[in-house]
């Protein structure tokens, strides 16, 4: 009895896992056919395209470490949007955080020595440097939050337009008060970080570093924290219906403003790793989209930790593989971007996908985001 | 009406505009200042002008569209490729391939609103997700497209930018010169004329800038006193009410999204047409979402989205008359030197407009919910 029991149980787990990861994937495979129409239809050969992204992502060690290293940055932005969802709420500035936890990161590596006059051990100053940056993060997002929570004004704007106030002090400090004064430089860029501030890579030679590693065990601690503990139950619970939250006590206001502020400090963290554990400083580039990169993330995720570190591999491989492939076939690298919004597309709407593939719905729709009203 | 709101509106425009003549008052008549401050307003506030109305006509009819921002950017890409596709390849003259590129901004916007309203009306998708899907296919697109026609020497443009059309120029309506001929009549004095000069530099403005404007008071025209306008508001606060008497609520939903979406393009088509003879990769810079405040701040109407918007577009012409009288600006206005400071001003100030600290707004009941029958 209780074997036939557990047999049922598993199957149903089947069911749910399989249902978790049929649409994705087949979200992925749909988006790949039709960015292959595309290479096609711009005068590529997609067969050779798609090669030279693969050994380009996954073809060699060099390549394995690479995909690693692009994929830190996105498995921290995908679990801070992620986690927002699971409280009801839309980060769109993931940019504007990270940016602004790199550069606050940046200045404690550099600049905290040369303001102490002498060098901290690494075991204080690596902290603290990494803890700028949590903490810029988690103020970057807790001001959309608390903004949501006490006067209704909606984050999506919000945290869009923090993210352009926040790359817009950005350039400021790194044209202006941060600029590396080195005569040489003529880059929008901070000076080096001390070594005490910095995270080493794994093995010698390989860029690959602590900070994926980190990457993951955060991923679990979100996990954990959402799923075993009753700060995430409130959130989880604010997420699905923040009206029966009130009625059961739970400070709706508070976590909203929390929510959004972690989901900013992890936002922050993933700036802060690129500082500490692969620049080395932090630099002005062109946008480089990692806030709507992480959203696709996220959803192709279904805002679980563990897809969403499986979703921010696999977004890394394609970004590393398609500079191979630009190389080989010249196909633009920015095609990863169309093959990327059209995943996007097919996850957010699986109704299509379902439909493509012949898929009944199971289970009950998630609810990710609200209207104006609410 | 809304008094309380127009005359906030009106008191952060006085400041903006004050800070300017303060700061230019050696150098030029305030009058003259107060002019070019206005039209430089107007022209610059057009896209968000038309991006408000775009969102306006999608959220009356009950679609949340965040995705204003990509359709602008894909309307200004493909409005400006058509242009240049025009006189480069075809090599039609400047007027005839401007008046295209135009056509295939509206179209190419019209054509991504499409794309919102199938996932949003028919697949039913969290319509702000459905937004951000248009917001991120468009960057893409335009960025892939870009880099393939232009930069690849296998293209039709042989890898580089061809020259372009041209952008669209100022219609001038000749009311400096009737101002001027006026003044005649009054002995023709110095402070007459420097007016008529200010009040005719309010009037040459470019042809999407002008349409702008006359779209906001058609758009109030439709949307208040036609049949058509009491359906899509019907549609968009209860659509089983709707419903129930015989609208056609999907109809109205697909084709104010639709028409939205065209608006969108015409803002887009104000980039790479009307503004800057050139298409760069995230050129709208913000400017779909900062519409869209501008809509809530106007509280879903025509004139008052519209009004918002020259509060945004004050504090960007603010920004570049600045740069203009830089020397000039006291050493103790310190955050008015910083360039970067200035630049802050519309996006906090959309952010402090949603706070509701100045009066509440009502969202159209309906927005964002699908329609279930």
């Amino acid at each position: 009895m209780e074997k036939k029991d557990l047999k049922e149980k598993f199957k149903a787990l089947l069911v749910t896992v399989g249902d978790a990861v049929l649409v994705p994937l087949l979200a992925v495979f749909t988006a790949i056919i039709i960015g292959g129409i595309v290479i096609a239809i711009v005068g590529g050969d997609p067969f050779a395209a798609y090669k030279g992204l693969f050994q380009g992502a996954f073809g060699s060690v060099k390549a394995l470490s690479e995909t690693g290293v692009w994929a830190t940055p996105y498995i921290f932005a995908g679990l801070a949007v992620s986690l927002a969802f699971k409280g009801g709420l839309f980060n769109i500035g993931a940019e504007g955080q990270l940016a602004l936890g790199a550069v606050a990161s940046a200045w404690v590596g550099y600049a905290l020595p040369q303001m102490l006059g002498f060098d901290l051990p690494w075991f204080i100053h690596l902290p603290l440097a990494i803890g700028a940056g949590l903490l810029f993060g988690f103020i970057w997002g807790a001001i959309p939050g608390a903004l949501k929570a006490y006067t209704g004004a909606h984050e999506v704007i919000n945290t869009i337009m923090m993210n352009y106030i926040a790359l817009n002090w950005v350039s400021y400090l790194l044209n202006g008060p941060m600029k590396d004064k080195n005569p040489l430089n003529v880059i929008a860029r901070t000076p080096l970080i001390a070594e005490s501030a910095r995270i080493p890579p794994i093995f010698a030679g390989l860029r690959i570093h602590w900070g994926f590693v980190l990457a993951i065990v955060v991923a679990f601690i979100v996990w954990w924290v959402l799923w075993k503990t009753t700060f995430g139950f409130e959130i989880r619970t604010v997420g699905i219906n923040p009206d029966a939250a009130k009625y059961a006590g739970i400070n709706v206001k508070r976590i909203m403003t929390l929510t959004l502020g972690l989901s900013g400090m992890l936002a922050g963290l993933a700036g802060t790793v690129e500082v500490t554990a692969l620049n080395y400083r932090h630099e002005l580039g062109f946008s480089t989209g990692y806030g709507f990169d992480a959203i696709a993330i996220a959803l192709l995720g279904k805002t679980h930790p563990a897809g969403v570190v499986l979703a921010a591999i696999l977004f890394a491989a394609m970004r590393n593989g398609a500079t191979r492939m630009q190389f080989l076939t010249q196909i633009p690298v920015d095609i990863i971007s169309v093959i990327q919004a059209l995943i996007l597309l097919f996850v957010a709407a699986d109704a299509i996908v379902r439909y493509i593939y012949r898929i009944r719905r199971s289970g009950g729709k998630v609810v990710l985001t609200r209207g104006w009203g609410g | 009406m809304d008094w309380r709101r127009f005359g906030f509106i009106a008191f952060i425009i006085a400041i903006l505009f004050g800070t300017v003549v303060i700061v230019g008052m050696s150098q030029e008549p305030p009058i003259l200042i107060i002019g070019s401050m206005m039209a430089t307003t107007i022209a610059v506030a057009t896209p968000l002008t038309l991006g408000a109305l775009s969102g306006l006509f999608c959220e009356r009819s009950g679609v949340v569209n965040i995705g204003i921002e990509g359709m602008m950017l894909a309307a200004a890409f493909f409005g400006w490729l058509a242009s240049i596709y025009m006189s480069a390849i075809f090599k039609f003259p400047i007027a005839p391939s401007l008046i295209i590129g135009v056509i295939a901004a509206i179209v190419s916007g019209g054509l991504f609103a499409l794309l919102h309203a199938v996932l949003s009306i028919t697949y039913k998708v969290d319509q702000i997700i459905g937004g951000t899907v248009i917001n991120i296919l468009a960057v893409g697109v335009t960025g892939f497209l870009n880099r393939q026609l232009f930069f690849d020497k296998s293209s039709v443009f042989h890898g580089e930018v061809p020259h372009a059309a041209g952008i669209l120029p100022i219609i001038h309506l000749p009311v400096k010169e009737g101002i001027t001929a006026l003044c005649g009549l009054f002995g023709s004095s110095d402070g007459c004329l420097v007016t008529a000069n200010a009040i005719g530099k309010i009037f040459d403005q470019k042809p999407i800038a002008i349409s702008a404007v006359l779209l906001v008071f058609i758009s109030h025209h439709i949307l208040f006193n036609t049949r058509w306008g009491l359906r899509t508001r019907a549609v968009g606060e209860y659509p089983k009410a709707a419903d129930t008497v015989g609208i056609n609520v999907i109809w109205m939903r697909y084709s104010n999204v639709v028409i939205g979406g065209c608006m969108a393009g015409l803002a887009g088509a104000y980039f790479t047409l009307e503004s800057v003879p050139s298409f760069e990769p995230l050129m709208t810079n913000g400017r779909g979402f900062i519409a869209l405040a501008a809509l809530i701040f106007g509280n879903w109407t025509p004139i008052g989205a519209w009004a918002a918007s020259l509060v945004f577009g004050a504090s960007q012409a603010l920004q570049i008359n600045l740069q203009f009288f830089r020397e000039s600006i006291p050493p103790e206005w310190g955050f008015f030197q910083n360039a970067y400071n200035v630049g802050q001003i519309p996006y906090i100030l959309t952010m402090l407009i949603l706070t509701g600290i100045i009066g509440k707004t009502t969202a159209p009941a309906a927005d964002g919910q699908p329609y279930e029958k």
